[in-house]
Protein backbone atom coordinates (compact mmCIF):
# COMPACT_ATOMS: atom_id res chain seq x y z
CA UNK A 1 0.00 0.00 0.00
CA UNK A 2 2.95 2.38 0.77
CA UNK A 3 4.50 1.93 -2.54
CA UNK A 4 0.95 2.63 -4.52
CA UNK A 5 0.56 6.01 -2.02
CA UNK A 6 4.55 7.41 -3.03
CA UNK A 7 4.07 6.56 -6.39
CA UNK A 8 0.57 8.18 -6.39
CA UNK A 9 1.95 10.97 -4.72
CA UNK A 10 4.95 11.23 -7.40
CA UNK A 11 2.55 11.62 -10.30
CA UNK A 12 0.96 14.12 -8.46
CA UNK A 13 4.00 16.45 -8.08
CA UNK A 14 4.57 15.70 -11.13
CA UNK A 15 1.72 17.37 -12.72
CA UNK A 16 1.80 20.16 -10.26
CA UNK A 17 5.40 20.36 -11.44
CA UNK A 18 4.22 20.38 -15.14
CA UNK A 19 1.81 23.32 -14.43
CA UNK A 20 -1.05 21.12 -14.94
CA UNK A 21 -2.72 23.26 -12.61
CA UNK A 22 -2.73 26.22 -14.93
CA UNK A 23 -5.51 24.87 -16.62
CA UNK A 24 -7.58 26.14 -13.50
CA UNK A 25 -6.97 29.67 -14.33
CA UNK A 26 -8.02 29.08 -18.04
CA UNK A 27 -11.00 27.79 -16.37
CA UNK A 28 -11.73 30.61 -14.24
CA UNK A 29 -11.32 33.23 -16.65
CA UNK A 30 -13.43 31.19 -19.21
CA UNK A 31 -16.49 31.03 -16.54
CA UNK A 32 -15.56 34.72 -15.50
CA UNK A 33 -15.88 35.91 -18.57
CA UNK A 34 -18.73 33.81 -20.14
CA UNK A 35 -21.26 35.18 -16.97
CA UNK A 36 -20.27 38.57 -17.93
CA UNK A 37 -21.42 38.31 -21.50
CA UNK A 38 -23.91 36.00 -20.37
CA UNK A 39 -25.42 38.60 -18.38
CA UNK A 40 -25.47 41.14 -20.73
CA UNK A 41 -27.53 38.96 -23.35
CA UNK A 42 -30.16 37.12 -21.34
CA UNK A 43 -32.47 37.62 -18.60
CA UNK A 44 -33.54 34.83 -16.04
CA UNK A 45 -31.76 32.17 -17.80
CA UNK A 46 -28.30 33.12 -17.57
CA UNK A 47 -27.81 30.87 -14.38
CA UNK A 48 -28.97 27.93 -16.16
CA UNK A 49 -26.43 28.82 -19.02
CA UNK A 50 -23.40 29.63 -16.36
CA UNK A 51 -24.56 26.13 -14.53
CA UNK A 52 -24.67 24.27 -17.99
CA UNK A 53 -21.25 25.82 -19.07
CA UNK A 54 -19.79 25.66 -15.54
CA UNK A 55 -20.43 21.81 -15.50
CA UNK A 56 -19.63 21.08 -19.59
CA UNK A 57 -16.04 23.19 -18.82
CA UNK A 58 -15.40 20.60 -16.00
CA UNK A 59 -16.09 17.78 -17.91
CA UNK A 60 -13.76 18.85 -21.17
CA UNK A 61 -11.21 20.30 -18.89
CA UNK A 62 -11.03 17.28 -16.67
CA UNK A 63 -11.40 15.23 -20.16
CA UNK A 64 -8.22 16.57 -21.40
CA UNK A 65 -6.20 16.05 -18.52
CA UNK A 66 -7.44 12.45 -18.16
CA UNK A 67 -6.62 11.93 -21.47
CA UNK A 68 -3.14 13.48 -22.28
CA UNK A 69 -1.84 12.82 -19.13
CA UNK A 70 -3.45 9.35 -19.13
CA UNK A 71 -2.00 8.09 -21.75
CA UNK A 72 1.84 9.35 -20.63
CA UNK A 73 1.76 7.54 -17.39
CA UNK A 74 3.41 4.87 -18.51
CA UNK A 75 4.33 5.11 -21.72
CA UNK A 76 6.45 8.18 -20.99
CA UNK A 77 8.13 6.12 -17.82
CA UNK A 78 8.79 3.86 -20.48
CA UNK A 79 10.61 6.27 -22.85
CA UNK A 80 12.52 8.18 -20.50
CA UNK A 81 14.06 5.02 -19.22
CA UNK A 82 12.67 6.31 -15.26
CA UNK A 83 11.23 2.80 -14.89
CA UNK A 84 14.24 0.96 -15.05
CA UNK A 85 15.62 2.46 -11.55
CA UNK A 86 11.78 2.82 -9.89
CA UNK A 87 11.53 -1.56 -10.79
CA UNK A 88 14.42 -2.44 -9.08
CA UNK A 89 13.12 -0.79 -5.87
CA UNK A 90 10.67 -3.08 -3.85
CA UNK A 91 7.88 -2.09 -6.35
CA UNK A 92 5.36 -4.63 -7.87
CA UNK A 93 4.46 -3.83 -11.43
CA UNK A 94 0.93 -4.09 -10.16
CA UNK A 95 1.38 -1.08 -7.11
CA UNK A 96 3.51 0.78 -10.37
CA UNK A 97 0.17 0.61 -12.48
CA UNK A 98 -2.25 0.95 -9.48
CA UNK A 99 0.41 4.39 -7.90
CA UNK A 100 0.45 5.79 -11.32
CA UNK A 101 -3.64 5.46 -11.45
CA UNK A 102 -4.14 6.37 -8.15
CA UNK A 103 -2.09 9.82 -8.78
CA UNK A 104 -3.14 10.87 -11.90
CA UNK A 105 -7.03 10.50 -10.23
CA UNK A 106 -5.14 12.43 -6.95
CA UNK A 107 -4.93 15.18 -9.62
CA UNK A 108 -8.00 15.06 -11.28
CA UNK A 109 -10.03 15.53 -7.80
CA UNK A 110 -8.12 18.48 -6.71
CA UNK A 111 -8.67 19.94 -10.27
CA UNK A 112 -12.25 19.08 -10.25
CA UNK A 113 -12.88 20.41 -6.95
CA UNK A 114 -11.47 23.73 -7.43
CA UNK A 115 -14.04 23.84 -10.30
CA UNK A 116 -16.58 23.27 -8.04
CA UNK A 117 -15.86 25.91 -6.26
CA UNK A 118 -15.82 28.15 -9.08
CA UNK A 119 -18.81 27.19 -10.59
CA UNK A 120 -20.12 27.84 -7.17
CA UNK A 121 -18.78 31.34 -6.69
CA UNK A 122 -19.64 32.87 -9.66
CA UNK A 123 -23.67 31.25 -8.66
CA UNK A 124 -23.18 33.12 -5.80
CA UNK A 125 -22.21 35.91 -7.44
CA UNK A 126 -25.28 35.68 -10.07
CA UNK A 127 -27.63 35.02 -6.83
CA UNK A 128 -26.11 37.90 -4.86
CA UNK A 129 -27.03 40.79 -8.30
CA UNK A 130 -30.40 39.59 -8.88
CA UNK A 131 -33.22 41.14 -7.77
CA UNK A 132 -35.51 38.55 -5.87
CA UNK A 133 -38.05 38.67 -8.46
CA UNK A 134 -35.88 37.09 -11.08
CA UNK A 135 -34.50 34.44 -9.16
CA UNK A 136 -38.32 33.45 -7.95
CA UNK A 137 -38.29 31.86 -11.72
CA UNK A 138 -35.33 29.77 -11.74
CA UNK A 139 -36.54 26.22 -12.34
CA UNK A 140 -33.63 25.43 -9.00
CA UNK A 141 -31.78 27.68 -6.06
CA UNK A 142 -28.94 29.54 -8.00
CA UNK A 143 -26.83 27.95 -5.47
CA UNK A 144 -28.06 24.45 -5.94
CA UNK A 145 -26.31 21.51 -4.04
CA UNK A 146 -27.71 19.29 -6.30
CA UNK A 147 -24.70 20.44 -8.77
CA UNK A 148 -22.48 18.44 -7.04
CA UNK A 149 -24.66 14.76 -8.62
CA UNK A 150 -23.24 16.23 -11.64
CA UNK A 151 -19.46 17.41 -10.95
CA UNK A 152 -19.79 13.15 -8.53
CA UNK A 153 -20.98 11.81 -11.76
CA UNK A 154 -18.37 13.66 -13.45
CA UNK A 155 -15.74 12.98 -11.65
CA UNK A 156 -16.19 8.91 -11.98
CA UNK A 157 -16.54 9.61 -15.68
CA UNK A 158 -13.22 10.95 -15.90
CA UNK A 159 -11.67 8.42 -13.48
CA UNK A 160 -13.00 5.74 -15.98
CA UNK A 161 -11.11 7.56 -19.05
CA UNK A 162 -8.09 7.92 -17.02
CA UNK A 163 -8.48 4.00 -16.76
CA UNK A 164 -9.22 3.81 -20.28
CA UNK A 165 -6.12 5.97 -21.54
CA UNK A 166 -3.36 4.33 -19.04
CA UNK A 167 -5.11 0.75 -20.18
CA UNK A 168 -4.03 1.69 -24.14
CA UNK A 169 -0.99 3.13 -22.69
CA UNK A 170 0.58 -0.58 -20.87
CA UNK A 171 0.87 -1.56 -24.52
CA UNK A 172 0.52 1.19 -27.27
CA UNK A 173 2.70 4.30 -27.74
CA UNK A 174 1.31 7.99 -26.85
CA UNK A 175 -0.46 9.33 -30.05
CA UNK A 176 -2.35 5.72 -30.50
CA UNK A 177 -3.31 5.77 -27.17
CA UNK A 178 -4.81 9.10 -27.20
CA UNK A 179 -6.29 8.41 -30.69
CA UNK A 180 -8.20 5.07 -29.01
CA UNK A 181 -8.76 6.81 -25.74
CA UNK A 182 -10.84 9.35 -27.81
CA UNK A 183 -12.49 7.28 -29.80
CA UNK A 184 -13.79 5.09 -27.12
CA UNK A 185 -14.86 8.42 -25.14
CA UNK A 186 -17.13 8.65 -28.19
CA UNK A 187 -18.15 5.93 -28.56
CA UNK A 188 -19.41 5.37 -24.84
CA UNK A 189 -21.37 8.18 -24.97
CA UNK A 190 -23.15 6.72 -28.20
CA UNK A 191 -22.97 3.52 -26.45
CA UNK A 192 -26.57 3.28 -25.76
CA UNK A 193 -28.07 3.73 -29.13
CA UNK A 194 -26.11 0.87 -29.78
CA UNK A 195 -28.73 -0.76 -27.33
CA UNK A 196 -31.99 -0.78 -29.64
CA UNK A 197 -29.69 -0.77 -33.23
CA UNK A 198 -31.65 -3.38 -34.50
CA UNK A 199 -34.75 -1.02 -34.57
CA UNK A 200 -32.61 0.69 -37.30
CA UNK A 201 -30.96 -1.83 -39.22
CA UNK A 202 -32.31 -4.68 -41.02
CA UNK A 203 -29.21 -7.10 -40.38
CA UNK A 204 -29.61 -9.58 -37.86
CA UNK A 205 -25.66 -10.04 -37.46
CA UNK A 206 -24.97 -6.33 -37.61
CA UNK A 207 -27.59 -6.27 -34.43
CA UNK A 208 -25.60 -8.57 -32.84
CA UNK A 209 -22.65 -6.99 -33.56
CA UNK A 210 -23.72 -3.67 -31.73
CA UNK A 211 -25.51 -5.24 -28.99
CA UNK A 212 -22.17 -7.24 -27.70
CA UNK A 213 -20.14 -3.77 -28.32
CA UNK A 214 -23.00 -2.04 -26.06
CA UNK A 215 -22.09 -5.03 -23.48
CA UNK A 216 -18.40 -4.43 -23.91
CA UNK A 217 -17.83 -0.54 -24.04
CA UNK A 218 -18.39 1.54 -21.17
CA UNK A 219 -21.99 3.37 -21.09
CA UNK A 220 -20.73 6.79 -20.39
CA UNK A 221 -24.10 8.61 -21.16
CA UNK A 222 -25.21 7.26 -17.93
CA UNK A 223 -22.42 9.61 -16.03
CA UNK A 224 -23.84 12.94 -17.66
CA UNK A 225 -27.04 14.14 -15.46
CA UNK A 226 -26.01 17.73 -16.17
CA UNK A 227 -29.43 18.65 -17.75
CA UNK A 228 -31.53 16.98 -15.62
CA UNK A 229 -29.73 19.10 -12.48
CA UNK A 230 -29.75 22.49 -14.44
CA UNK A 231 -33.22 22.30 -14.79
CA UNK A 232 -34.22 21.01 -11.18
CA UNK A 233 -35.20 17.41 -11.97
CA UNK A 234 -34.78 14.67 -9.61
CA UNK A 235 -31.80 12.71 -9.52
CA UNK A 236 -31.98 10.13 -7.04
CA UNK A 237 -28.97 9.21 -5.08
CA UNK A 238 -30.08 5.33 -5.77
CA UNK A 239 -29.01 6.20 -9.35
CA UNK A 240 -25.98 7.79 -8.23
CA UNK A 241 -24.60 4.85 -5.86
CA UNK A 242 -25.79 2.37 -8.80
CA UNK A 243 -23.72 4.53 -12.03
CA UNK A 244 -20.88 5.01 -9.35
CA UNK A 245 -20.65 1.45 -8.90
CA UNK A 246 -20.97 0.61 -12.46
CA UNK A 247 -18.09 2.99 -12.88
CA UNK A 248 -16.08 2.04 -10.50
CA UNK A 249 -17.03 -1.86 -11.31
CA UNK A 250 -15.50 -0.51 -15.01
CA UNK A 251 -12.34 0.74 -13.62
CA UNK A 252 -11.19 -1.93 -11.54
CA UNK A 253 -11.52 -4.43 -14.27
CA UNK A 254 -9.24 -2.29 -17.02
CA UNK A 255 -6.76 -1.80 -13.91
CA UNK A 256 -6.55 -5.56 -13.63
CA UNK A 257 -6.16 -6.16 -17.61
CA UNK A 258 -3.85 -2.94 -17.08
CA UNK A 259 -1.82 -4.78 -14.75
CA UNK A 260 -1.98 -7.92 -16.57
CA UNK A 261 -0.50 -6.49 -19.83
CA UNK A 262 1.79 -4.90 -18.03
CA UNK A 263 3.62 -7.23 -15.67
CA UNK A 264 4.45 -9.57 -18.89
CA UNK A 265 5.72 -6.76 -20.82
CA UNK A 266 9.53 -6.83 -22.06
CA UNK A 267 11.24 -2.74 -21.30
CA UNK A 268 13.98 -3.54 -24.22
CA UNK B 1 31.53 -18.74 -0.23
CA UNK B 2 28.14 -18.76 -0.52
CA UNK B 3 26.74 -17.64 -4.29
CA UNK B 4 25.40 -13.65 -4.42
CA UNK B 5 24.13 -14.57 -8.12
CA UNK B 6 23.47 -17.65 -10.08
CA UNK B 7 22.52 -17.46 -13.24
CA UNK B 8 21.59 -20.55 -15.10
CA UNK B 9 21.22 -21.05 -18.98
CA UNK B 10 19.60 -18.03 -19.25
CA UNK B 11 18.78 -17.12 -22.66
CA UNK B 12 16.28 -14.40 -24.15
CA UNK B 13 15.02 -14.23 -27.62
CA UNK B 14 13.52 -11.17 -29.01
CA UNK B 15 10.83 -10.96 -32.24
CA UNK B 16 11.99 -8.42 -34.97
CA UNK B 17 10.20 -7.48 -38.10
CA UNK B 18 6.77 -6.31 -38.37
CA UNK B 19 5.70 -8.65 -41.26
CA UNK B 20 7.56 -11.16 -40.81
CA UNK B 21 8.84 -11.63 -37.63
CA UNK B 22 12.01 -13.38 -37.38
CA UNK B 23 13.81 -14.76 -33.67
CA UNK B 24 16.84 -12.90 -32.55
CA UNK B 25 18.81 -14.23 -29.93
CA UNK B 26 20.26 -11.45 -27.43
CA UNK B 27 21.93 -13.70 -24.82
CA UNK B 28 22.33 -17.59 -25.11
CA UNK B 29 22.70 -20.24 -22.62
CA UNK B 30 24.77 -17.89 -20.24
CA UNK B 31 25.93 -19.34 -17.10
CA UNK B 32 27.69 -17.78 -13.97
CA UNK B 33 28.14 -17.88 -10.55
CA UNK B 34 28.99 -14.69 -8.51
CA UNK B 35 30.37 -15.26 -5.09
CA UNK B 36 29.20 -13.60 -2.37
CA UNK B 37 31.65 -10.21 -1.46
CA UNK B 38 33.40 -10.34 -4.69
CA UNK B 39 33.83 -7.20 -7.49
CA UNK B 40 32.93 -9.15 -10.43
CA UNK B 41 33.44 -7.77 -14.17
CA UNK B 42 31.18 -8.60 -16.67
CA UNK B 43 32.97 -7.47 -19.68
CA UNK B 44 31.92 -7.01 -23.35
CA UNK B 45 32.16 -5.11 -26.62
CA UNK B 46 29.09 -3.14 -26.88
CA UNK B 47 25.75 -4.69 -28.08
CA UNK B 48 27.41 -8.16 -26.56
CA UNK B 49 24.54 -8.90 -24.10
CA UNK B 50 25.58 -7.01 -20.72
CA UNK B 51 22.11 -5.02 -20.73
CA UNK B 52 20.18 -7.73 -21.66
CA UNK B 53 22.04 -9.93 -19.03
CA UNK B 54 21.61 -7.02 -16.29
CA UNK B 55 17.70 -6.52 -17.39
CA UNK B 56 16.73 -10.22 -17.02
CA UNK B 57 17.97 -9.95 -13.56
CA UNK B 58 16.25 -7.21 -12.59
CA UNK B 59 13.08 -8.30 -14.24
CA UNK B 60 12.55 -5.61 -16.83
CA UNK B 61 12.79 -8.39 -19.12
CA UNK B 62 11.48 -12.31 -18.87
CA UNK B 63 14.03 -14.64 -20.20
CA UNK B 64 13.00 -17.08 -22.71
CA UNK B 65 14.61 -20.01 -20.79
CA UNK B 66 16.80 -20.63 -17.96
CA UNK B 67 16.52 -19.09 -14.48
CA UNK B 68 18.96 -16.77 -12.09
CA UNK B 69 18.98 -16.46 -8.57
CA UNK B 70 20.03 -13.35 -6.69
CA UNK B 71 20.48 -14.29 -2.75
CA UNK B 72 19.01 -17.70 -2.55
CA UNK B 73 15.84 -16.21 -3.97
CA UNK B 74 14.59 -16.02 -7.78
CA UNK B 75 15.36 -12.92 -9.67
CA UNK B 76 11.46 -10.73 -9.43
CA UNK B 77 11.31 -11.77 -5.87
CA UNK B 78 9.76 -7.84 -4.62
CA UNK B 79 11.86 -8.84 -0.94
CA UNK B 80 14.98 -9.02 -2.59
CA UNK B 81 14.79 -5.74 -4.26
CA UNK B 82 15.45 -4.86 -0.44
CA UNK B 83 19.01 -6.14 -0.68
CA UNK B 84 19.81 -5.00 -3.67
CA UNK B 85 20.95 -1.86 -5.93
CA UNK B 86 21.10 -1.25 -9.98
CA UNK B 87 22.14 1.32 -11.55
CA UNK B 88 21.28 1.17 -15.13
CA UNK B 89 23.34 1.81 -18.45
CA UNK B 90 22.64 5.98 -19.26
CA UNK B 91 19.89 6.42 -16.38
CA UNK B 92 17.60 8.44 -16.75
CA UNK B 93 15.19 9.89 -14.46
CA UNK B 94 12.33 12.47 -13.38
CA UNK B 95 13.88 15.65 -14.68
CA UNK B 96 11.20 17.65 -12.91
CA UNK B 97 12.85 16.47 -9.54
CA UNK B 98 15.64 17.45 -7.47
CA UNK B 99 18.66 14.76 -7.15
CA UNK B 100 16.97 15.34 -3.30
CA UNK B 101 13.66 14.66 -4.27
CA UNK B 102 14.80 11.81 -6.21
CA UNK B 103 16.18 9.93 -3.76
CA UNK B 104 13.81 11.09 -0.89
CA UNK B 105 11.24 9.71 -3.51
CA UNK B 106 13.01 6.15 -3.39
CA UNK B 107 13.52 6.11 -0.23
CA UNK B 108 10.69 6.32 0.85
CA UNK B 109 9.56 3.20 -1.66
CA UNK B 110 12.16 1.57 0.77
CA UNK B 111 10.14 2.95 3.62
CA UNK B 112 12.86 5.00 5.54
CA UNK B 113 10.98 7.46 8.06
CA UNK B 114 12.06 10.92 7.14
CA UNK B 115 14.63 11.93 9.83
CA UNK B 116 16.58 8.53 8.61
CA UNK B 117 15.82 9.20 4.59
CA UNK B 118 17.04 12.95 4.71
CA UNK B 119 19.94 11.71 6.51
CA UNK B 120 20.85 9.17 4.02
CA UNK B 121 20.21 11.09 0.90
CA UNK B 122 22.23 14.27 2.19
CA UNK B 123 25.11 11.21 2.92
CA UNK B 124 25.21 9.72 -0.07
CA UNK B 125 25.07 12.68 -2.45
CA UNK B 126 27.33 14.18 -0.57
CA UNK B 127 29.73 10.42 -1.27
CA UNK B 128 29.14 10.96 -5.26
CA UNK B 129 30.40 14.38 -5.31
CA UNK B 130 27.07 15.72 -5.81
CA UNK B 131 26.96 19.36 -3.99
CA UNK B 132 24.26 22.68 -3.96
CA UNK B 133 23.01 21.05 -7.08
CA UNK B 134 20.90 18.83 -5.41
CA UNK B 135 18.53 21.46 -5.26
CA UNK B 136 18.50 22.06 -8.73
CA UNK B 137 15.86 19.96 -11.15
CA UNK B 138 17.59 17.33 -12.85
CA UNK B 139 16.76 18.26 -16.46
CA UNK B 140 19.95 20.87 -15.44
CA UNK B 141 22.37 18.18 -14.48
CA UNK B 142 25.17 16.92 -17.11
CA UNK B 143 25.24 13.36 -18.14
CA UNK B 144 28.27 12.83 -15.61
CA UNK B 145 25.86 14.42 -12.90
CA UNK B 146 23.22 12.41 -13.18
CA UNK B 147 25.80 9.29 -13.41
CA UNK B 148 26.73 10.48 -10.03
CA UNK B 149 23.21 9.94 -9.15
CA UNK B 150 22.43 6.94 -10.58
CA UNK B 151 25.07 5.75 -8.40
CA UNK B 152 23.53 7.58 -5.23
CA UNK B 153 20.17 6.04 -5.64
CA UNK B 154 21.71 2.27 -6.61
CA UNK B 155 23.56 2.42 -3.08
CA UNK B 156 20.37 4.28 -1.24
CA UNK B 157 19.19 1.04 0.64
CA UNK B 158 22.96 -0.10 1.68
CA UNK B 159 22.36 -3.08 -0.63
CA UNK B 160 24.43 -6.44 -0.18
CA UNK B 161 24.34 -6.70 -4.03
CA UNK B 162 24.97 -3.99 -6.48
CA UNK B 163 24.33 -4.08 -10.08
CA UNK B 164 26.79 -1.26 -11.84
CA UNK B 165 25.94 -1.25 -16.05
CA UNK B 166 28.39 0.68 -17.37
CA UNK B 167 29.13 2.89 -13.66
CA UNK B 168 31.94 4.85 -15.62
CA UNK B 169 29.82 5.77 -18.63
CA UNK B 170 29.86 9.56 -19.04
CA UNK B 171 32.41 10.46 -16.20
CA UNK B 172 35.31 12.26 -16.30
CA UNK B 173 38.66 11.05 -15.37
CA UNK B 174 37.89 12.42 -11.45
CA UNK B 175 34.79 10.58 -11.66
CA UNK B 176 36.08 7.25 -12.50
CA UNK B 177 38.36 7.24 -10.23
CA UNK B 178 35.84 7.79 -7.66
CA UNK B 179 33.88 5.30 -8.78
CA UNK B 180 36.65 3.55 -8.78
CA UNK B 181 37.02 3.99 -5.06
CA UNK B 182 33.33 3.60 -4.31
CA UNK B 183 33.75 0.38 -5.56
CA UNK B 184 36.18 -0.89 -3.84
CA UNK B 185 34.83 0.69 -0.05
CA UNK B 186 31.59 -1.56 -1.26
CA UNK B 187 34.09 -4.06 -1.41
CA UNK B 188 35.70 -3.88 1.84
CA UNK B 189 32.29 -3.32 3.11
CA UNK B 190 31.66 -7.04 2.04
CA UNK B 191 29.91 -6.33 -0.34
CA UNK B 192 28.91 -7.89 -3.83
CA UNK B 193 29.62 -5.71 -6.84
CA UNK B 194 28.08 -6.77 -10.30
CA UNK B 195 29.60 -4.25 -13.22
CA UNK B 196 29.41 -4.43 -16.50
CA UNK B 197 31.39 -2.71 -18.73
CA UNK B 198 33.59 -2.68 -22.13
CA UNK B 199 36.54 -0.47 -20.33
CA UNK B 200 38.73 -3.17 -19.74
CA UNK B 201 41.41 -1.31 -17.86
CA UNK B 202 38.44 -0.62 -14.94
CA UNK B 203 37.95 -4.45 -14.89
CA UNK B 204 42.00 -4.78 -14.36
CA UNK B 205 41.90 -2.61 -11.62
CA UNK B 206 38.88 -3.66 -9.49
CA UNK B 207 37.52 -7.40 -10.37
CA UNK B 208 39.39 -11.09 -9.04
CA UNK B 209 37.02 -12.65 -11.26
CA UNK B 210 35.47 -11.63 -14.44
CA UNK B 211 32.98 -12.84 -17.72
CA UNK B 212 33.36 -12.27 -21.36
CA UNK B 213 30.54 -11.75 -22.88
CA UNK B 214 30.60 -11.48 -26.69
CA UNK B 215 27.52 -11.76 -29.50
CA UNK B 216 25.28 -12.92 -26.76
CA UNK B 217 27.37 -15.62 -25.56
CA UNK B 218 29.64 -16.38 -22.67
CA UNK B 219 33.59 -15.98 -24.39
CA UNK B 220 35.19 -16.67 -20.77
CA UNK B 221 34.99 -16.59 -17.22
CA UNK B 222 37.19 -17.12 -14.39
CA UNK B 223 39.73 -15.24 -12.32
CA UNK B 224 41.77 -12.50 -14.22
CA UNK B 225 44.93 -13.76 -13.64
CA UNK B 226 43.78 -17.33 -14.69
CA UNK B 227 42.63 -15.53 -17.85
CA UNK B 228 45.88 -13.53 -19.01
CA UNK B 229 47.96 -16.28 -17.52
CA UNK B 230 47.12 -18.77 -20.73
CA UNK B 231 47.67 -15.77 -22.69
CA UNK B 232 51.42 -15.46 -22.48
CA UNK B 233 53.15 -15.56 -26.14
CA UNK B 234 56.42 -15.15 -25.44
CA UNK B 235 59.74 -13.60 -23.57
CA UNK B 236 61.08 -9.70 -23.13
CA UNK B 237 64.31 -9.61 -22.25
CA UNK B 238 65.92 -6.73 -21.74
CA UNK B 239 69.60 -6.09 -21.89
CA UNK B 240 72.49 -3.71 -21.32
CA UNK B 241 76.17 -3.72 -22.62
CA UNK B 242 75.43 -5.65 -26.09
CA UNK B 243 77.32 -4.23 -29.12
CA UNK B 244 75.11 -4.49 -32.57
CA UNK B 245 77.29 -7.57 -33.53
CA UNK B 246 76.49 -9.29 -30.74
CA UNK B 247 72.63 -8.57 -31.32
CA UNK B 248 73.06 -9.59 -34.98
CA UNK B 249 74.40 -12.93 -33.85
CA UNK B 250 71.17 -13.81 -31.64
CA UNK B 251 69.18 -12.04 -34.51
CA UNK B 252 68.03 -15.58 -35.75
CA UNK B 253 66.63 -17.03 -32.64
CA UNK B 254 64.62 -13.76 -31.74
CA UNK B 255 61.77 -12.43 -32.98
CA UNK B 256 62.24 -9.06 -32.40
CA UNK B 257 65.17 -6.66 -31.91
CA UNK B 258 64.76 -3.22 -29.85
CA UNK B 259 67.36 -0.66 -29.61
CA UNK B 260 66.17 1.22 -26.62
CA UNK B 261 69.24 3.40 -26.22
CA UNK B 262 73.26 2.86 -27.51
CA UNK B 263 74.19 -0.61 -26.10
CA UNK B 264 70.67 -0.97 -24.67
CA UNK B 265 67.94 -3.46 -26.04
CA UNK B 266 64.84 -5.15 -25.72
CA UNK B 267 64.76 -8.71 -27.47
CA UNK B 268 61.26 -10.07 -28.14
CA UNK B 269 61.62 -13.98 -28.28
CA UNK B 270 58.29 -16.36 -28.93
CA UNK B 271 57.04 -18.47 -26.47
CA UNK B 272 58.54 -22.11 -28.07
CA UNK B 273 62.36 -20.44 -27.64
CA UNK B 274 63.37 -20.58 -23.71
CA UNK B 275 64.94 -17.26 -22.68
CA UNK B 276 67.70 -19.67 -20.86
CA UNK B 277 70.25 -20.39 -24.04
CA UNK B 278 70.55 -16.82 -25.69
CA UNK B 279 70.65 -15.29 -21.88
CA UNK B 280 73.64 -17.12 -21.40
CA UNK B 281 75.05 -16.61 -24.87
CA UNK B 282 74.63 -12.62 -24.25
CA UNK B 283 76.22 -12.75 -20.68
CA UNK B 284 78.88 -14.71 -21.99
CA UNK B 285 79.47 -12.01 -24.69
CA UNK B 286 79.34 -9.18 -21.93
CA UNK B 287 76.11 -8.14 -21.98
CA UNK B 288 73.92 -7.51 -18.57
CA UNK B 289 70.78 -8.40 -17.98
CA UNK B 290 68.29 -5.76 -17.11
CA UNK B 291 64.84 -7.45 -16.90
CA UNK B 292 63.54 -10.67 -18.25
CA UNK B 293 59.48 -11.02 -18.63
CA UNK B 294 56.90 -13.33 -20.26
CA UNK B 295 55.08 -10.91 -22.65
CA UNK B 296 51.01 -11.75 -21.69
CA UNK B 297 48.19 -10.18 -24.03
CA UNK B 298 46.53 -7.30 -21.87
CA UNK B 299 43.00 -8.41 -21.73
CA UNK B 300 42.11 -6.03 -24.15
CA UNK B 301 43.72 -8.28 -26.56
CA UNK B 302 42.29 -11.01 -25.27
CA UNK B 303 38.62 -9.46 -25.57
CA UNK B 304 39.27 -8.48 -29.37
CA UNK B 305 40.73 -12.31 -29.92
CA UNK B 306 37.92 -13.69 -28.68
CA UNK B 307 35.39 -11.13 -29.91
CA UNK B 308 37.06 -12.05 -33.14
CA UNK B 309 36.61 -15.85 -33.07
CA UNK B 310 33.06 -15.51 -32.28
CA UNK B 311 33.14 -13.64 -35.34
CA UNK B 312 31.07 -11.00 -33.71
CA UNK B 313 33.28 -8.36 -33.87
CA UNK B 314 30.97 -5.31 -34.95
CA UNK B 315 27.48 -7.75 -34.66
CA UNK B 316 26.73 -7.19 -38.22
CA UNK B 317 23.08 -8.29 -38.62
CA UNK B 318 24.09 -11.27 -40.47
CA UNK B 319 25.92 -12.73 -37.40
CA UNK B 320 22.76 -12.11 -35.23
CA UNK B 321 20.55 -13.47 -38.24
CA UNK B 322 23.03 -16.80 -37.93
CA UNK B 323 23.08 -17.01 -34.38
CA UNK B 324 19.41 -16.81 -34.17
CA UNK B 325 18.53 -19.52 -36.51
CA UNK B 326 21.03 -22.22 -34.78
Amino acid sequence: MRAVRVVAVNVFRESVRDRVPYNLVLFAVLLIGSSYLIGQLTAGQDVKIIKDLGLAATSVFGLFIAIFIGIGLVSKEVERRSIYALLSKPVSRAQFIIGKYAGLVLTLAVNVSVMAVAVYVILGYMVWTEPPTIRAGWDAPGIDPALLKAIFLIFIELMLVTAIALFFSTFSSPILSAAMTFGLYVAGHFNSDLKNFERVVSSKTAARLARGAYHILPDLSAFDVKTEVVHGLPVTFGYLGSTALYGLAYVAALLLVSTFIFSRRDFK
Amino acid sequence: MPSAIRIEELTKDYAIGFWRRRSYRALDRLTLDIESGEVFGFLGPNGAGKTTTLKLLMQLIFPTSGRAEILGRPVGDITTRRRIGYLPENPSFYDYLTAEELLGYFGELFGYSGPDRRKRVSGLLDRVGIGAERRLQLRKFSKGMIQRVGIAQALLNDPEVVFLDEPMSGLDPLGRRDVRQLILELRDQGRTVFFSSHILADAEALCRRVAVVAGGRLAASGALADILAFQVHGWELVMSGASPDLVSRVKPAIRRATEISPGRYSLELSLDQPPDRILAELTAAGASLVSLNPMRDTLEDFFMKRVAEMGTGARAPHAEETRASR
